[in-house]
């Protein structure tokens, strides 16, 4: 198991150091020369000397490597550098951003899970009664349903024409404020799910070991519960992890639409002003958050399923 | 027919080779079913974007102040914008940007993620070596991280909107394509092809590429529903086309303060975007259950 855990963590490395290399490469993609546009903050007129002393300061003309060390090394310290637009520092303007975003992550996350694979444990069992038919549909429509547009009606519906819930904002965390971006948020990657644990439940419902669970008598809740649904399940944790990355990129366009103060909105103001680096910085940290949910989905998933760890099956994403 | 010839033959998908149409008895209306509804609905959506401007009644930048969001009538189907402009002549026209858009990016990444695969799968050694350790370190990105980040280094536009979406989203096609193309070089039609001293070229364009074409149409049709969600969340934020070119994300985001006013505004774009995700979800479905060969 040691080994097996070794070997994810060591595929996981050559990842993280392109994820700093993209993020890095990002900072320094600017037009302009960085030197001069600080220099010429607050309507001054540098000399081209100035700019030329101000570059070498700055250390812009290192060579790429060199910078690019630097610029680990800060990174290490917490140093991502200064919003182009805002002039703070991006640790700070990202930072306090993270709150908002990781509680309807989270939220959305279980909501979709708990929805997602309940519905579709109960589909699979009743496959093909009207029920499942029914449910069926509606995950195919969900899966179609534009997040965003589905935020809209949302909106327009539930809080501005009943006036049941809070139209946008974050409310200093209401959690009524929540409840409507997590619906959005949560029904693409919950139709999913549904999808995938309704044909694993089918699949595993066909097994022999369940025939022969069966004539041995045995209840078909038991069935279900004791045998059936945890072979099911497997596969489907791993989905999770691809869930969570959905989430992720979703949480971009939902956060805007409903004015919540979190990294996903200030991505949309950085990348509209094209703030290199806060788009930088929410590459790194996205994706770092996203290899870690892999490496523990695959991890997770080793320990379940001795196959997978001994590499006999075909399983993980690497 | 000789053996040189048998191989090349025009590939012919195994639909047709198992249920060898009869167009007399029927069955092969039944067989395809599932394709039809939807087939039909995404057909006549992508012909009235194509052929838009023969059938759309107005212009589609005609203004009339005085006749500004007005209700559905027989004059306007779909009623007016704000500016009094035909929506049922902008849906159509904003139909004909974004499953532009949705195709293009479905055509190249295609084909991008062949000639990776089939390189990678067909030539292997230290080429796939290099190409699969950058694909594994690509894919471990979330898809939409890298089309922002490279959206992000060339600022929004419809031109970088397209160029974004595929440099991102070839990658995990190059992998599904690479692995299609190890299970089928161990082919006996692929040794004996070697045999006869095809040259690698043509056994990757005349043997492998034919053999691939289940996949390429299931992922192609899967393609374009997922392209056109991305779009058109991406137009909506405004990271998309720009004004007055107008596609549907665009539109909704127009349409936004006017929803209550008339909610037709809102509804219609939506509708079409959902529909055309359906039906391509659908009919990606049910060409993968056509082609599979296991049922």
């Amino acid at each position: 198991m040691g080994a097996y855990i070794l070997k994810q963590l060591a595929l996981a490395v050559p990842t993280l150091l392109l994820l700093t290399f993209v993020a890095f490469s990002l900072t320094t993609a600017a037009r302009g020369d960085p030197a001069e546009i600080a220099l010429r903050q607050g309507g001054n007129d540098p000399t081209p000397e100035q700019i030329a002393a101000y570059r070498e300061e700055l250390g812009l003309n290192d060579p790429i490597i060199v910078r690019y060390g630097r610029w680990m090394l800060g990174l290490t310290q917490g140093d991502l550098g200064r919003s182009f637009l805002s002039q703070r520092e991006v640790s700070k303007v990202l930072g306090e951003r993270i709150v908002p975003t990781l509680r309807l992550g989270l939220t959305a996350f279980v909501v979709a899970s708990v929805f997602g694979i309940g519905l579709g444990v109960l589909f699979g069992l009743s496959a093909n009664s009207w029920f499942d038919i029914v449910g069926r549909w509606l995950s195919l429509l969900f899966a179609a349903i534009p997040s965003f547009w589905l935020a809209l009606l949302l909106i327009v519906i539930v809080a501005e024409r009943w006036r049941l819930l809070p139209v946008a904002g974050y409310g200093n965390g209401d959690p009524r404020y929540m409840i409507l971006p997590v619906i959005a948020l949560a029904c693409g990657p919950a139709a999913a799910l549904m999808r995938v644990t309704r044909g694993a439940v089918i699949e595993v419902w066909r097994q022999d070991y369940v025939r022969t669970a069966r004539s041995h008598g045995l209840r078909e809740v038991a069935i279900a519960l004791r045998h059936a649904l945890p072979n099911a399940l497997l596969p489907i944790v791993t989905l999770l992890g691809l869930r969570f990355g959905q989430i992720l990129a979703g949480a971009i366009i939902i956060e805007s639409i409903f004015a919540w103060p979190g990294m996903g909105t200030e991505l949309n103001t950085a990348i509209s002003g094209r703030d290199l680096p806060v788009i930088g910085a929410y590459v790194l940290i996205a994706g770092v958050s996203f290899i870690v949910v892999n490496l523990i989905t695959d991890i997770s998933y080793g320990l379940l399923d001795p196959r997978i760890r001994l590499g006999a099956g075909q399983g993980g994403r690497a | 027919m000789s053996l040189h010839e048998s191989l090349e033959q025009p590939f012919r998908p195994n639909f047709s080779r198992t249920i060898r149409l009869s167009w007399l008895n029927l069955t092969w209306l039944k067989r395809y079913r599932a394709l039809l509804i939807p087939g039909l609905i995404l057909g006549l959506i992508v012909f009235a974007g194509l052929f838009a401007p023969l059938v759309a009644p107005y212009d589609p930048n005609a203004i009339d102040i005085g006749n500004a969001l007005s209700a559905p009538s027989w004059e306007h189907w779909l009623g007016t914008d704000q500016l009094g402009r035909d929506y049922f002549t902008r849906v159509l026209y904003g139909g004909q940007t974004t499953l532009f858009l949705a195709g293009f990016s479905t055509l190249v990444v295609i084909a991008i993620g062949l000639a990776v695969g089939l390189i990678s799968g067909y030539v292997g050694g230290a080429v796939d070596t290099v190409i699969s350790t950058c694909l594994t370190v690509l894919l471990a990105l979330p898809n939409l991280l890298l089309t922002l980040a490279i959206l992000g280094i060339l600022g929004p536009s419809n031109q970088t909107l397209l160029i974004a979406l595929i440099g991102a989203g070839w990658v995990g096609h190059a992998r599904v394509f690479r692995a299609s193309v190890l299970s089928l070089r161990e082919q006996v039609y692929i040794e004996a092809a070697k045999a006869l001293g095809f040259s690698p070229w043509r056994i990757m364009f005349r043997q492998l590429l034919p053999n691939l074409l289940p996949t390429v149409v299931v992922l192609a049709t899967l393609d374009i529903g997922a392209f056109l969600l991305l779009i058109s969340s991406l137009s909506f934020l405004g990271l998309g086309s720009q004004p007055p070119a107008a596609d549907w994300g665009v539109m909704l985001s127009d349409a936004r303060p006017y929803f209550t006013q008339v909610p037709m505004l809102v509804f219609a774009p939506g509708v079409l975007i959902t529909l055309v995700v359906l039906t391509c979800n659908l009919l990606g479905d049910a060409i993968r259950d056509l082609v599979d060969l296991k049922r």
